[in-house]
């Protein structure tokens, strides 16, 4: 084809890269140059339309993009060299792919005529990825570019979300060699066509089940968030009167000041989110998959309970629980199809039956009620958290890393709000936090990004506040530090006769001078009473980054903790008190 | 309990790697497994042979589904169907006796000799997994120096396919 006879404008393949990442609306991309990659890095300096991010590391690139994505919804694009490059980032595109985060990989390969020859830099990153990717794909001929782009971001964003990998062999990107150009608009593929509507059959299944139930519950998980069906669930929580328990990945789904709102259930849930489940006649299952931090012993799981259970992914129904009643299709159309069914309906749930059910949960509230022992002279990471909730009126978006305080943020922080709580749940990828925090920062400038990370976590990916630095990301980061491997130590505490194996770190860095080194504010608090004032001069600095290293007790467990092996609701209440 | 899962799945590079890979990350068995481009060259047709009780097999067709590349697929031993197996045996013929023995065994087996040495000879039979195993066993008296065996291949009997 030449540029004679036809208006197709002819492009290189790096220059297919770029502008089809500006022709599918990406307006960052996070990345870190290479050798392998370079071709497409000139071609984006050439022009305006997609940003680049330089990050300090590729892993960061990876949870920016991927924390973008649990914010806005859209897939977050990453842009990394081959072999480390690319190896770099499989700790990111894990974490995305255990939580069904929309994210586009691209990843640089050595020229394609030195693939398999062990040549500088290569790494075959197809089967490196394989297990961890909703699908992933290479370029073998540069016009495919444009096409292959359209259908990584129609996987990744479609049916259950997930991130996926294009891999580009340099001589496809070769700057001289050009190719015609078009974007297409949609993309069809014959093996692929997830289902939207749930069975209409199944649907009215559901909601003669829900009407009969006399100890009902909805257990919401982080398929309402990604399926933007908050609304829809709680406009369906609210018309049943029915008690909601979150996810820890579908916290926000349903507001955490509603007095419908049991908590989070499972490992570290609320006393009564995993009594309200275990007690259950009919648990209404929403975009959560049965996963074993929320079960506990699968055998002893809510014997009572009849299962409904919608889902976009086929293979998450009855994978560990029977569903009863399964609706596979995406969570949106499904509620409102219910909702709409609920509101033709002349039968009403009974209301007898869920005032004495109401009695009851209200009573489990107050067994344990998120009790911990605020009256000491050492400063509780709880208390942290609460601070942090009312000072941002649960209104902020939260990041975190993983371990103690990120079961602290989950429990404590009162998410009101979908897409407002970003953290690595399936995975548990320590070096979250601070990324996902900038990923966020970076989108949404005007908003309160607060990363809540401790001091184990934060120095594994602590390089990326020089990238804060270069791009002005304001995050707030709260430093739980108590010195040691909080979750580690507590596991230790609890089955190890406290041999705290590896788990202190000794010889920490000065945080406070760290972040002042790397041109931000830092801030130490070690009593009690200095947290509100440091929290406000923190929050007070709109555009700037403030480092709160702040001294916890070191002694503080998790609780409550569900016993190993044993039923959802059988629980550690305390350092001395079970069910 | 034995399935027989057909698959139609598109003839790409990788494909197959992907499902081979899914079986080995999720710790499904895989007890034989056959792949051929069909009449469409753009699409391979595969069977696996697994076992598994009926919450892992709903798990590996769930699964197997997923995968982007997969098309269709269908659990043969639901319903009727054929199911064929090919092996080449090759095995120690050197007296008039065992020639005689070895020869008697293959027709009762409607096995075919492909290949005759002055000490070999090589016998292709074809059925079922159970038959195949039924005249390895047969040959048990004999030396077996060889044995190749395709994996299944199966189709739905009567109108039942497995087509786009």
């Amino acid at each position: 084809m030449t540029s004679q006879n036809t208006k197709t404008e002819m492009l290189s393949g790096a220059a297919m890269v770029i502008r089809a990442l500006a022709d599918e609306g990406v307006e960052y991309l996070y990345g870190y140059p290479g050798g392998a990659v370079l071709h497409i890095y000139d071609a984006l300096f050439q022009q305006s339309k997609v940003k680049h991010v330089l990050v300090r590391h590729e892993q960061a690139a990876t949870h920016m993009a991927d924390a973008y994505a649990r914010a806005s919804g859209k897939a977050g694009v990453v842009l990394v060299t081959s072999g480390p490059g690319a190896t770099n980032a499989v700790t990111g595109i894990a974490t995305a792919y255990m939580d069904s985060i929309p994210m586009v990989v691209l990843t640089g390969q050595v020229m394609s005529h030195l693939i398999g020859e062990d040549a500088f830099q290569e790494t075959d990153m197809l089967g490196i990825s394989r297990p961890i990717v909703k699908h992933n794909m290479s370029v073998r001929r540069p016009e495919d570019i444009p096409y292959l782009i359209k259908k990584a971001f129609y996987i990744a964003q479609s049916g259950r979300p997930g991130p996926v990998v294009l891999d580009i062999p340099k001589d496809m990107t070769m700057p001289h060699e050009r190719y015609p150009y078009q974007y297409p608009e949609s993309i069809k593929l014959r093996s692929y066509n997830p289902t939207a509507a749930g069975h209409p059959g199944q649907i009215k299944k559901a909601v003669t089940a829900l009407l009969k139930a006399k100890r009902p519950v909805i257990y919401a998980g982080g398929g309402v968030i990604m399926g933007q069906a908050a609304e829809e669930l709680t406009a369906l929580a609210r018309k049943l009167n029915y008690p909601v328990t979150n996810t820890l990945m579908g916290l926000g789904a349903f507001p955490a000041a509603d007095r419908q709102f049991v908590g989070m259930l499972g490992m570290h849930g609320s006393y009564e989110a995993n009594m309200t489940m275990h007690h259950a006649d009919v648990i209404l299952a929403v975009g959560a998959r049965f996963d074993d931090r929320v079960t506990n012993n699968t055998k002893k799981f809510c014997p009572d309970a009849t299962i409904i259970h919608i889902d976009i992914d086929p293979a998450s129904i009855s994978k560990t629980i029977n569903a009863h009643i399964p609706i596979v299709g995406l969570v949106k159309p499904v509620l409102s199809a219910m909702l709409a069914q609920l509101e033709q309906k002349k039968a009403q749930p009974d209301t007898q039956a869920l005032a004495t059910w109401w009695q009851q949960i209200d009573e489990w509230r107050t067994v344990h009620g998120g009790h911990y022992d605020s009256d000491t002279a050492v400063l509780k990471p709880q208390a942290v958290i609460e601070a942090v909730s009312r000072i941002t009126q649960g209104e902020a978006y939260v990041t975190s890393d993983v371990g103690q305080h990120q079961m602290f943020a989950a429990q404590y922080y009162k998410f009101n709000k979908p897409n407002r709580w970003i953290n690595s749940g399936g995975l548990g990828t320590m070096g979250f936090g601070l990324p996902a925090a900038m990923g966020v920062k970076l989108n949404y400038p005007d908003a309160d990004v607060v990363c809540v990370t401790g001091e184990g976590s934060i120095q594994m990916n602590i390089q990326e506040l020089s990238t804060c630095k270069q791009y002005g990301l304001g995050v707030k980061i709260i430093n739980l530090n108590n010195g040691y491997l909080g979750m580690v130590k507590q596991w230790q505490d609890m089955n190890y006769e406290s041999r705290y194996a590896s788990s202190y770190m000794d010889s920490l860095p000065d945080f406070v001078k760290l972040a002042e080194a790397y041109g931000h504010v830092g801030i130490r608090v070690t009593k009690p009473e200095e947290l509100q004032p440091a929290l406000e001069k923190a929050f007070a600095h709109k555009d700037q980054l403030v480092f709160l290293d702040i001294h916890v007790d070191p002694k503080e467990h998790v609780y409550p903790m569900q016993v190993p092996g044993g039923a959802i609701n059988d629980m550690f209440l305390s350092k001395t008190k079970r069910t | 309990m034995r399935h027989i899962i057909s698959v139609l799945l598109e003839n790409e590079p990788g494909s197959l790697a992907r499902v081979v890979g899914l079986f080995a990350q999720r710790g499904y068995n895989i007890d034989s497994l056959t792949v051929a481009p069909t009449e469409d060259a753009t699409m391979s047709r595969l069977t696996l042979v697994t076992h598994g009780n009926d919450q892992v097999i709903e798990q590996i067709t769930k699964q197997l589904h997923k995968l982007i590349e997969v098309v269709k697929l269908q659990d043969l031993s639901e319903s009727a169907h054929v199911e064929r197996e090919l092996m080449l045996i090759k095995v120690k013929a050197t007296s008039g006796e065992q020639r005689d023995e070895v020869k008697r065994c293959a027709d009762i087996f409607r096995g075919q000799i492909i290949d005759v040495t002055a000490k070999t000879f090589t016998i292709q039979v074809v059925g079922t997994s159970d038959k195949l195993d039924a005249f390895i066993e047969a040959l048990k008296g004999s030396a077996i120096i060889e044995v190749v065996r395709s994996g299944v291949s199966g189709i739905a009997r009567g109108e039942k396919t497995l087509t786009l």
